[in-house]
């Protein structure tokens, strides 16, 4: 492997592409060098979200749309989140066990990620893992994420399509009525079908997307079908609705705004970070984050007056100072 | 470097053996100890076993046997390493492993065997001194 791990992924290294990821991953700043030659190569890929509850069996799902996905002969990059612990910073990341034979196909890549304490459903460098995936070659890239309950909903900020796993028996209708991850879903799955109540559950949400569409009309209507991963059941379905709103996204035009939304976000999220990392070391190094707790806790100063001259100070310094770290 | 780094390991069931227990209990340790670890799951083979290390840049492998194939699998995951350029992943094994068979396997590159009763803290310990930086 050289050393320009940005041309060995574009050369399609698997390892260059591991590599990358930890990077990523531990905020190293050698990623972004690498990052900015990739960004060219990048904005192919096909990105899908499978999200839902611990335990809904999104990770044999995965498994199983990936096998479909590889029959109609397209390469697929995996991105398994698994929390980390809130005490020890450890995690166990198991997703893979469900995915075992898919290790040893060279048109496979996948990669676990622990959360490091990002709230929301995924690793904080998820969105960078897409790329390096991406830029890698991969036609489709699948974001499991971790498992969620009724509010962690960044995934639809980088997925293109977003699935939300559901499975029988774990409440009313009044469940599906509720604001949050029921609204996401571009495609609703039921899984473990086989089991009792999974025609009540498909009724209910079926009713809430009518609802859904009485209350504000969309251009699409979400699909709700049924599954059983680990029997391979209804898989092709899923893989079918998923092409049919990926073929609405980019008939319709949404595909395109959707893309330049993701681009807005997340150019301000990485200027936001960068201002946030320059002024706080700042305030940090040269110890005037300390006066300024201290004249906050003595009442000597408030926060808000306080928050207002930094953002002056900073605002207010030419580009050109040699001392701007 | 705004993450503090993490030790990456991968454990692992090679071959046919069906008994996990102890392999699970020693994923839930690493963690415990603030690695993050990823588990394969059983029956894997040596190939599949390095494909995952490579895919997830691991720093360290870890094998657990109870079934006696040790000496054929513990050596080839290690030559497989070698093979990707990854000679720098830590390979330790554990299980039912006979004395005699220890010597044979840390000169085929596995670094460290830890057979059954031995004290949790000796395993993380040793990783943690013997990982890559």
């Amino acid at each position: 492997m050289s050393t320009d791990y940005a041309e060995d992924v574009l050369q399609g290294s698997t390892r260059a592409a591991a590599r990358l990821i930890t990077w990523l991953k531990n905020e190293d700043d050698r990623a972004f060098p690498c990052m900015e030659k990739l960004h060219a190569h990048t904005g192919r890929a096909y990105i899908i979200g499978i999200t839902g509850s611990p335990g809904a069996g999104k990770s044999t799902l995965t498994d199983r749309l990936t096998h479909a996905i590889r029959q109609s002969g397209l390469t697929v990059g995996i991105i398994a989140v698994d929390p980390s612990s809130p005490f020890t910073g450890g995690a166990v990341l198991g997703d893979r066990v469900r995915m075992s034979q898919l290790s040893l196909d060279p048109g496979v890549f996948i990669r676990s990620m622990a959360t490091r304490g990002f709230l929301g459903g995924m690793a904080k460098s998820t969105a960078d893992v897409v790329k390096v995936l991406d830029a890698l070659g991969k036609d489709m890239v699948i974001i499991e994420t971790v498992g969620v309950g009724q509010d962690e909903v960044d995934i639809i900020g980088i997925a293109d399509t977003t699935c939300l796993v559901l499975v029988p028996g774990l409440g009313d209708a009044i469940q599906s009525m509720k604001s949050g991850v029921m609204e996401i879903a571009d495609v609703f799955v039921i899984n473990k079908a086989d089991r009792n109540g999974a025609d009540q559950l498909w009724t209910e949400v079926t009713g809430r997307v009518e609802q859904d569409h009485q209350i504000k009309p969309r251009s699409w209507t979400p699909a709700v079908l049924k599954t059983v991963a680990v029997q391979d059941e209804g898989v092709t379905d899923l893989w079918e609705k998923i092409q049919a709103h990926r073929k609405h996204l980019e008939e319709s035009g949404e595909f395109i705004e959707k893309r330049r939304n993701r681009t807005r976000q997340e150019t301000l999220r990485m200027i936001h970070n960068e201002l946030f990392r320059i002024v706080r070391a700042r305030l940090q190094d040269t110890g005037q984050m300390d006066r300024m707790i201290e004249e906050i806790l003595e009442r000597k100063r408030d926060p808000y007056g306080i928050m207002r001259d930094i953002v002056n100070t900073w605002l207010c310094i030419p580009a050109n100072n040699k001392e701007t770290p | 470097m705004a993450q503090e780094r993490k030790i990456k390991i991968i454990v692992a069931k090679p071959g046919l053996d069906g008994h996990d227990r102890g392999a699970k209990l020693l994923a839930r340790i690493f963690a415990e100890a603030g690695m993050e670890v990823v588990y394969t799951g059983l029956r894997q083979t040596p190939e599949m076993i390095v494909e995952t290390a490579l895919q997830e840049d691991a720093d360290v492998v870890g094998l657990s046997s109870l079934s006696g194939v040790h000496n054929y699998f513990f050596p080839k995951v290690v030559q497989l390493l070698k093979d990707k350029g990854l000679d720098d992943v830590l390979v330790v094994g554990g299980g039912i492993i006979p004395t005699e068979d220890v010597d044979g396997l840390i000169k085929a590159g596995v670094k460290g065997i830890f057979g059954p009763g031995t004290d949790t803290g000796e395993i993380v310990k040793f990783i943690q001194s013997n990982v890559r930086n």
